[in-house]
């Protein structure tokens, strides 16, 4: 073993600590997390996650994030296709300032936009459904989406384009049946993004919606407020949350590196 | 080579119409609240410019602002270099190379208000992990509900755990993306571990770093859930970056007319240091 591995691994320790405690926590009962330190829960309980998986309002939460992010990664991936697609293969009018407007979207600080989004959704008639919040976060994912999936796509060559045109293929079909299993890296690497960003947004999130639609973050804070301080409750619920993330990255765990390095600026 | 074809805003129609729907009719009503005064029942009065003026005028707002750009230039200043190392010195291939990379984005998938209440539960002094080694192990005096440079060192230590690995994923991309051409001619040419950082390694990471720079500034210039939680902005002001103040503002005390101009300023500064940053990088490519 080289001696410089030694950075990652004292730096991966460093990122576990926190989560191994809020993990260790979320074992333990309130009682004994507030009578003192202990390095291993000494009364090892699953009664924090019996109760999260039994109260419809604790795994509402869950569900409820899950639907929005889904629908949020959909929208954002379904519509950013065919913008990246002409922005790698097209010149038009305004094309490079459209491309910095859409990246300026990222840099709107989302407290400035909280009480706004409100009113507007809420004038709308969309106030406290999912597809509120999958469309409000559709501000800082699809400019993301738009410039992963151009990187990728001008990695393709125009070549295909122009042989698949000669073979009498129809824009469609070429699109669906060609150009797309061959930017499938990418469609699963800004898929992920979206997930993520989409995952660990809350402040629009919990602006958005009161009851039908409430993230699981909002269930957190208002545990936190009403029934005192729940501590292991709370660090079972936010364990929890660490999981769909893990479940994702899995799966694009090769990607996921590729993804930004191809992507343009 | 690109062919000029205008057809290509049918293509970007769906995404305009999206993200307008969710920018504009937002950025509208902050403007026009910006020029406005209310006392509430959606009663409002002309105020023109004078909250512009106000906000220009008033010490708490550079004294925010002023905080924002410190908490930025600190965190670049150890995650952008810290990343680089890190990712220098992780192996390029083999079984440990997917482990590494999973283990270190799992804090960025991590919902932001539970990284502060992670963070909070971790650092508290009798009964966090952290909070108990400084306090009871080391005889160190930490806590940062009374102490200002504990609360600062708190929010950066959070911020640098959560963030890094951003830093870390991208400048390794580049790494990876290195031919061993290059290393093999190196190793003949004799060069230094410093030349072969210098002048191969350096400037094949200069795109994914711009991109790691950039995100990792309008993110953290924008933070507000994490420190919000962690220490609510407090003891006193110290920690009160300028989007909790922001909050503070509007939701807080509902002053709806300086929290929006507040806004339009916050944004215009986020926007001009991201479009300078861009017009740089971009510049130097065409080159």
């Amino acid at each position: 073993m080289k001696l410089r591995y030694i950075i990652p691994i004292v730096y991966i320790l460093f990122l576990m600590l926190p989560i191994y405690w809020l993990v260790a926590m979320s074992f333990k009962t309130t009682n004994e997390i507030l009578s003192g330190f202990s390095l291993f829960p000494q009364t090892f309980t699953l009664e924090n996650y019996r109760v999260i998986f039994t109260d419809p309002t604790w795994y509402w939460g869950y569900i409820n994030s899950i639907i929005y992010v889904s629908l949020n990664t959909v929208i954002s991936i379904a519509v950013a296709l065919p913008a990246a697609y002409a922005f790698s293969r097209y010149r038009f009018l305004g094309d490079k300032q459209l491309f910095f407007w859409l990246l300026t979207n990222r840099m709107a600080p989302a407290a400035v936009f909280a009480l706004p989004f409100f009113q507007l959704y809420s004038s709308v008639g969309l106030f406290d459904t999912h597809i509120a919040v999958a469309l409000a976060h559709c501000l800082f994912n699809i400019p993301l989406a738009v410039w992963i999936l151009e990187g990728f796509m001008r990695g393709v060559p125009k070549e295909l384009d122009e042989t698949a045109y000669v073979d009498g293929y129809s824009f469609p079909r070429f699109f669906v049946t060609i150009f797309l299993p061959s930017i499938k890296a990418g469609v699963g690497v800004a898929a992920f993004f979206c997930f993520m960003f989409s995952w660990v947004e809350m402040l629009l999130a919990k602006t958005l919606t009161a009851v039908a639609a409430k993230p699981i973050a909002a269930t957190m804070t208002k545990t936190a407020s009403s029934a005192g301080y729940e501590l292991g409750l709370l660090a079972a619920a936010g364990t929890l949350t660490i999981i769909p993330g893990a479940i994702v990255i899995y799966f694009v765990r090769n990607y996921i590196a590729k993804g930004f390095a191809l992507g343009r600026v | 080579m690109k062919t000029v074809n205008q057809k290509g805003w049918f293509f970007v129609l769906p995404v305009l119409v999206l993200v307008a729907f969710n920018a504009l009719i937002p950025m509208m009503t902050v403007v026009n609240y910006s020029v406005q005064e209310t006392f509430g029942d959606n009663v409002f009065f002309w105020e023109g410019l004078g909250w512009f003026e106000q906000l220009l005028n008033s010490e708490r707002f550079y004294a925010a602002l002023g905080r924002q750009f410190m908490f930025t230039g600190i965190i670049l200043a150890i995650e952008v270099p810290l990343g680089i190392i890190i990712a220098l010195s992780m192996p390029r291939q083999g079984f440990w190379v997917p482990v590494c990379l999973v283990l270190m984005a799992l804090p960025m998938l991590i919902p932001w208000n539970v990284v502060g209440a992670m963070w909070n539960i971790f650092t508290l002094p009798d009964i966090g992990l952290l909070g108990y080694l400084m306090n009871t192990t080391l005889g160190i005096n930490y806590d940062m509900t009374q102490d200002p440079v504990a609360a600062w060192v708190t929010i950066v230590t959070m911020d640098v755990w959560h963030w890094t690995s951003l830093v870390v994923l991208l400048s390794y991309a580049g790494i990876v993306s290195i031919p061993d051409a290059y290393y093999q001619a190196a190793k003949i040419d004799g060069a230094s571990n410093w030349a072969v950082f210098r002048y191969i390694q350096l400037p094949k990471m200069k795109t994914v770093l711009t991109i790691a720079i950039l995100l990792r500034f309008m993110d953290s210039f924008n933070i507000y859930t994490e420190p919000f939680v962690l220490t609510g902005g407090g003891p006193g002001n110290s920690t009160t970056l300028l989007s909790i103040d922001l909050v503070k503002i509007a939701l807080g005390q509902f002053d709806l007319g300086p929290a929006a101009a507040m806004s339009l300023i916050y944004f215009a500064i986020t926007l001009l240091v991201s479009w300078v940053f861009y017009t740089v990088m971009t510049k130097d490519d065409a080159q």
